[in-house]
């Protein structure tokens, strides 16, 4: 039989990113002064020894075809002198050392679709995940309401106008890989796995299932004369652990996998230290092809914080100056006994004062 | 040309609307490609039964064990045969993007012909870890784009209980905040650990991620197993024709409401010029022709909020380095966890300083390697065994720096009370 030669792989690692890098950012390596914003989605920044550069950020889909990355060369080769990078939120920015290039840039920009802006404080791109296009554990899509509610937002990309930046996620699990943000929208799985007994055996390695559940409501169990696993329904918290190494433990379920919406969770240092956020809404209805009662409430907590929190308040800044039974009335939102913390270290959630507004 | 688009009434939804359309893109790929039209054939039959169909299986590349996301249909005829047979295996390769980012156009169009040859035509730039996502290849052609990737001077990420891809924030080459060369760091850690990201062996996944300044734009603090996070040791630097700049621009309302009452340890003070204060930790700066600004940097905890503010009136220090911190992780399974400071301080500026931070990410994945059950993360097995064990193991003396607060119960044998104290004196003496 004729064997085919295999390749080795060079385990090469990280690339330098030198070799890719715009002139000017080479030529200034850690020695840059200060920075401004000429207008919202333009950084312009200044180097010690007086070298500037020009930086125009763009909104992208992220999930992006090769034609549309053969566009965003087009426009870089042509009006941004062949450099790009990609930030965190998947924006695009394009380096230029003429400040005369930046019109140019931005208006061949616009007029293919891609929306100018995301800097300072404004609405960024949405984090998101994989959902129904490519995750195999998903209760719901990301791309699809990433760019619903984008569409919603997309003047408040463009705009700096925000008490301080806002950074939103979305995750199709509780996994939760959209990561923590300002507002994130979140997958809550309502019911207890529906387990398939006739597979568990074959596809699961049962101890090591039993492990994952954080509330040990899973056992060992013979179910129809065959090995396999059963849950204490009434220590479930319906997380969905068990799912990941257990597929026939099957936790997605088009009615009762819900939305969630969290609020006030900051990375940053600034000001406060690094939060976490916390659950504000949940039971919301997963809704394609729009998600539309979702970017009811995300908009209705974003516009309350626009309207009410004073300059530099990141979210979490503007719930802890105005307190959480305020931040339930301004929104609307109904504070249910769902939200009031149980898990490990919950006292530490409560009101342990006589702190209270009135 | 690609076979017939099947029928998408809800997919179609989302080309209405001006942000850019992924479905749009789709479908200008399906134009010539089977894989594409079937892709969206699934995809459009999730959005109507709101379930998802992909599994997970065993694909890989010659001499790795990780890096490719394998993804076969569960989308069945009753004969067992994929629905959309030309999408039913759609695997994905995590590739290792450049530190901050950075690309050309060269070779960006060389990635889109790549997967133009072997994929779907659809990339993501970037996952949640950080890497490009060449999404789309049936098994058989999972090598040869690899191969091409990887002839480009790119290499896959990682995937499963492996260290994983790392990112860093731009820096150094288009930031003034930076406290330390991100790039060199990330490089030289990650690819210290190339086997740890190509052959998954370690208890659970391990993720590094580099910071320049405590902005923390990499978001490592929540995410990563080791966060290096750029910081200072000395004074805030001010630059008076740009802070007066800012003043003129800005006025007393905002000065006063946004950076002073703002300040978190009241550190930053207004002040009349007359009555600024010298010494040798305090910063001043005029912003008009009768007041200045006075930051007390021994009070600063070096937030970032002010200098966010008034960028280039205000600017860190030249003393730079990072603070490592150690165990963030989100929910699963015992619940969020930050990561804690280990290393308050560490210089990054020669090789040599570089070479410890690699030596601590060593000994740290070491130890995990040894010490960490299954599936548990850095933050869970430093929860398990309490911090003081994890730095006896990585031999760091403690430091007021990484409590919040000093012990809050009395549970504990205090019996080596007063040979710890010795210990400390004699250090104390022989420094």
């Amino acid at each position: 039989m004729a064997q085919t030669q295999l390749r080795r792989p060079v385990e090469s690692g990280v690339p330098d990113n030198k070799q890719f890098m715009h002139p000017t950012l080479l030529k200034n390596y850690g020695n840059w002064k200060y920075h401004d914003r000429p207008r919202p989605g333009v950084l312009h920044h200044v180097a010690h020894g007086g070298d500037e550069v020009w930086s125009v950020r763009a909104g992208t889909q992220r999930q992006m075809d090769i034609h549309t990355i053969r566009k965003l060369c087009d426009i870089a080769d042509r009006f941004a002198e062949g450099h790009v990078r990609f930030t965190i939120r998947s924006n695009i920015e394009f380096m230029v050392s003429d400040e005369t290039k930046v019109a140019p840039l931005i208006a061949e920009l616009e007029a293919n679709g891609f929306p100018v802006g995301g800097t300072g404080n404004s609405v960024s791109m949405i984090a998101h995940t994989q959902g129904w296009l490519h995750c195999d554990i998903p209760g719901t899509d990301a791309s699809g309401v990433v760019k619903s509610l984008m569409d919603d937002l997309i003047d408040e990309f463009r705009q700096e106008d925000m008490p301080n930046r806002v950074h939103l996620s979305t995750s199709c699990c509780e996994i939760n890989c959209g990561g923590q943000a300002d507002i994130a929208i979140i997958v809550q799985h309502t019911k207890p796995p529906k387990i398939n007994h006739d597979l568990v055996a074959n596809v699961c390695e049962r101890p090591a299932v039993v492990a994952r559940c954080p509330v040990a409501a899973i056992r060992p169990a013979l179910v129809n004369g065959k090995p396999s696993l059963e849950v204490d329904e009434a220590k479930c918290v319906c997380c969905g652990a068990c799912y990941p190494p257990c597929p026939p433990m099957q936790i997605n379920d088009p009615e009762y996998s819900k939305i969630a919406i969290w609020v006030g969770g900051k990375n940053s240092n600034a000001r406060a230290k690094p939060t976490f956020m916390k659950m504000v809404a949940s039971g919301l209805p997963n809704n394609p092809p729009r998600w539309t009662e979702v970017g009811e409430v995300v908009k209705k907590i974003l516009y309350t914080y626009k309207a009410d929190a004073r300059p530099w308040e990141r979210l979490s800044d503007w719930v802890e100056r105005i307190g959480w039974p305020r931040f339930f009335e301004k929104t609307e939102l109904p504070f249910t006994k769902y939200l009031v913390d149980d898990w490990r270290g919950s006292r530490a959630n409560l009101n342990a004062s006589t702190h209270i507004r009135f | 040309m690609a076979k017939k688009l099947h029928d998408t009434p809800n997919l179609d939804e989302l080309e209405k609307g001006p942000w850019p359309s992924f479905v749009t893109g789709l479908k200008r790929l399906a134009q010539d490609n089977d894989m594409a039209v079937d892709l969206l054939g699934q995809l459009e039959t999730s959005y109507q039964t709101k379930k998802g169909y992909w599994k997970g299986g065993t694909v890989g590349v010659f001499g790795y064990g990780g890096g490719i996301i394998p993804r076969f249909t569960e989308l069945k005829d009753e004969k067992g045969e994929p629905i959309y047979k030309d999408a039913a295996e759609f695997h994905t390769l995590r590739v290792q993007p450049p530190p901050g980012m950075h690309y050309n156009t060269d070779v960006l169009r060389k990635m889109a012909d790549i997967w133009e040859r072997h994929g779907s035509g659809l990339i993501a730039f970037h996952g949640q870890s950080g890497d490009i996502m060449f999404q789309g290849a049936t098994t058989d052609n999972v090598q040869g784009a690899f191969d091409e990737i990887n002839e480009l001077g790119f290499d896959l990420g990682g995937a499963g209980p492996a260290v994983r891809t790392s990112m860093s924030c731009v820096g150094a080459a288009r930031c003034e905040q930076s406290c330390y060369d991100e790039a060199k760091a990330h490089r030289m850690v990650l690819n210290t650990f190339v086997d740890d990201i190509h052959r998954p062996s370690l208890p659970y996944k391990f993720k590094f991620k580099f910071s320049g300044c405590p902005n923390d734009c990499m978001n490592s603090i929540q995410r990563a197993d080791m966060a290096v996070i750029g910081t200072w040791r000395d004074n805030i630097r001010t630059d008076e024709a740009l802070a007066k700049k800012w003043f003129a621009k800005h006025g007393m309302n905002e000065l006063v409401n946004d950076v002073v009452a703002r300040c978190p340890t009241k550190a930053f003070q207004l002040k009349e010029i007359k009555d600024v204060k010298k010494g040798e930790h305090v910063s001043s700066v005029a912003v008009s022709d009768t007041h200045a600004v006075e930051i007390d940097n021994h009070d600063c905890v070096r937030c970032m909020h002010c200098i966010n503010v008034m960028t280039g009136a205000l600017s860190p220090g030249k003393d730079k380095g990072a603070t490592v911190l150690v165990g963030g992780k989100r929910t699963l399974k015992i619940g969020d966890l930050m990561g804690t400071v280990v290393v308050p301080f560490m210089k990054l500026e020669t090789d040599e300083d570089m070479e410890q931070l690699v030596d601590l990410g060593q000994r740290i994945i070491d130890f995990f390697a040894e010490n960490a059950l299954e599936h548990e993360r850095t933050g869970e097995m430093i929860e398990r065994i309490g911090l003081v064990n994890f730095l006896d193991a990585m031999g760091i003396d403690v430091d007021p720096n990484m409590v919040a607060s000093p012990r809050m119960n009395p549970y504990v044998r205090t019996d080596g009370w007063d040979e710890e104290v010795a210990k400390i004196k004699a250090k104390q003496q022989a420094a």
